[in-house]
């Protein structure tokens, strides 16, 4: 996901601080993984520098920098561009998954072991999602899902495999 | 926009502790014993063994024709394995006479399928009161308690349609009350989403187990769906006609 073009859709929303974008990206997409300060001001350094965003003077208060950032016309005509852009239809591939049933085959160990143990912790991680769901709110439930249905994606490709073992071990074994 | 949305456990948090509670100490109600049973020539248990404990949901998954929806019928008492044992309680199922199976069928368990299980010419209420008939209830009083479950289950004002006045999901969650009402200590079910699109089949399983967790009620649920497995406290994968042992024959 693009850092830069989520905080300025964040900042269209009216001019705000650096700390209160930082706050916002943590709560929305941060997810575990909360943006570092000094990203957050070297990246809205940037888009000013690059006609995206205006800084304002910095403020006299004590603290971390306080310096209100607005979008401006041509941030905004990015936003926009990208909000109407499909992501890459390319899903970043459980390619550890991908690997270690190969491996397992070229090396004739297991695959049908790794898999189901695979399957086993990609049913666990439904579960907490789904009981998650019940408790959380509607943008926990919306991410939820989100995963969710990846992960069965993931297990729909698990079983696909499981079912063709023996074709794969002879398509990659020499 | 002053409140961001936050908490403390969001759902990118990785790893955790299980949510579902660990049943491992609970009573075994329902089990099979190395249950074999082939239709003509054709095989589809082939030393099939599961327990399942008091209380506990479990899901029962497999690839199409493993032998999971035979295995279920055996557990039911609806198919009496060729060999193996099948227990409830404390009672052997298999060795009971057919007219002792369906009489304890109709008293202890209940079922919900896939679909198409709604008598049409009956009403949602009268369909939902039917198993409590069977077994014997006054009919004020097997209505009594049918009504009950329509605001539990969101059909408020449905109790006097038929089944072609029914949507999917609200025919699908008659019949989920049906399956309750009798208050069963165990229900089977049967790919009960199968036929709905994933919003009413989230609903039923929302509602299905909420209901069986009040209730106490264990549930044995046959799915190829990984969504509605994920209801379960745990999934049996079923292949060849055997309970793959990393998913817990013995539990």
């Amino acid at each position: 996901m693009s850092v830069p073009l989520t905080l300025l859709g964040l900042l269209e929303r009216g001019p705000s601080h650096g700390y209160d974008l930082k706050r916002d990206y943590d709560a929305y997409f941060g997810r575990g993984k909360p943006l570092r300060y000094s990203q957050v001001y070297a990246t809205l350094s940037r888009l000013a520098r690059d006609g995206k965003a205006v800084a304002g003077p910095v403020e006299q208060e004590a603290g971390p920098e306080r310096r209100r950032y607005v979008i401006t016309a041509e941030g905004m005509a990015d936003v926009q561009r990208w909000l109407a852009e499909p992501a890459p239809p390319e899903p970043d591939l459980q390619s550890e998954l991908f690997a270690k049933v190969v491996l397992a085959l070229m090396l004739d160990r297991p695959a049908n072991g790794y898999l189901d143990i695979q399957r086993a912790a990609h049913l666990q991680r439904m579960r907490e999602l789904t009981e998650l769901k019940r408790r959380g709110d509607t943008l926990d439930v919306l991410l939820a899902d989100h995963i969710i249905y990846r992960l069965e994606a993931d297990l729909r490709w698990i079983d696909h495999t499981a079912a063709r073992l023996d074709l794969l071990a002879r398509a990659v074994r020499r | 926009m002053d409140r961001p949305h936050g908490g403390p456990a969001g759902p990118a948090r990785q790893g955790g502790t299980p949510v579902t509670a660990d049943r491992t100490g609970a009573a075994k109600i329902v089990e099979a014993r190395g249950l074999f049973l082939s239709f003509g020539e054709t095989p589809a248990l082939r030393g099939a063994s599961l327990v399942v404990r008091q209380g506990e949901i479990v899901a029962v998954m497999g690839p199409s024709g493993s032998g999971k929806s035979t295995l279920l019928h055996c557990l039911a008492g609806i198919l009496v394995p060729d060999e193996g044992q099948v227990w409830f309680g404390g009672q052997r199922l298999d060795a009971l006479s057919d007219d002792r199976r369906s009489a304890l069928r109709r008293d202890r368990f209940g079922f919900v399928f896939q679909s198409g299980q709604l008598v049409p010419e009956l009403t949602a209420e009268e369909n939902v009161a039917l198993p409590l008939l069977l077994s014997g209830t006054r009919r004020g009083a097997a209505t009594t308690a049918a009504r009950k479950w329509f605001p539990t289950l969101g059909l408020d004002g449905l109790e006097g349609r038929r089944s072609g006045e029914l949507s999917g999901g609200q025919a699908q969650r008659v019949a989920l009350a049906r399956g309750l009402v009798a208050s069963p200590e165990v229900l089977f079910a049967d790919e009960p989403t199968g036929s709905l699109d994933s919003m009413s089949g989230e609903l039923v399983m929302d509602l299905l187990t909420a209901a069986v967790r009040e209730q106490g009620t264990t549930v044995v649920l046959v799915t190829h769906d990984a969504r509605v497995a994920a209801y379960a406290d745990r999934e049996v994968i079923v292949r060849d006609g055997k309970v793959s042992t990393l998913s817990g024959a013995e539990a």
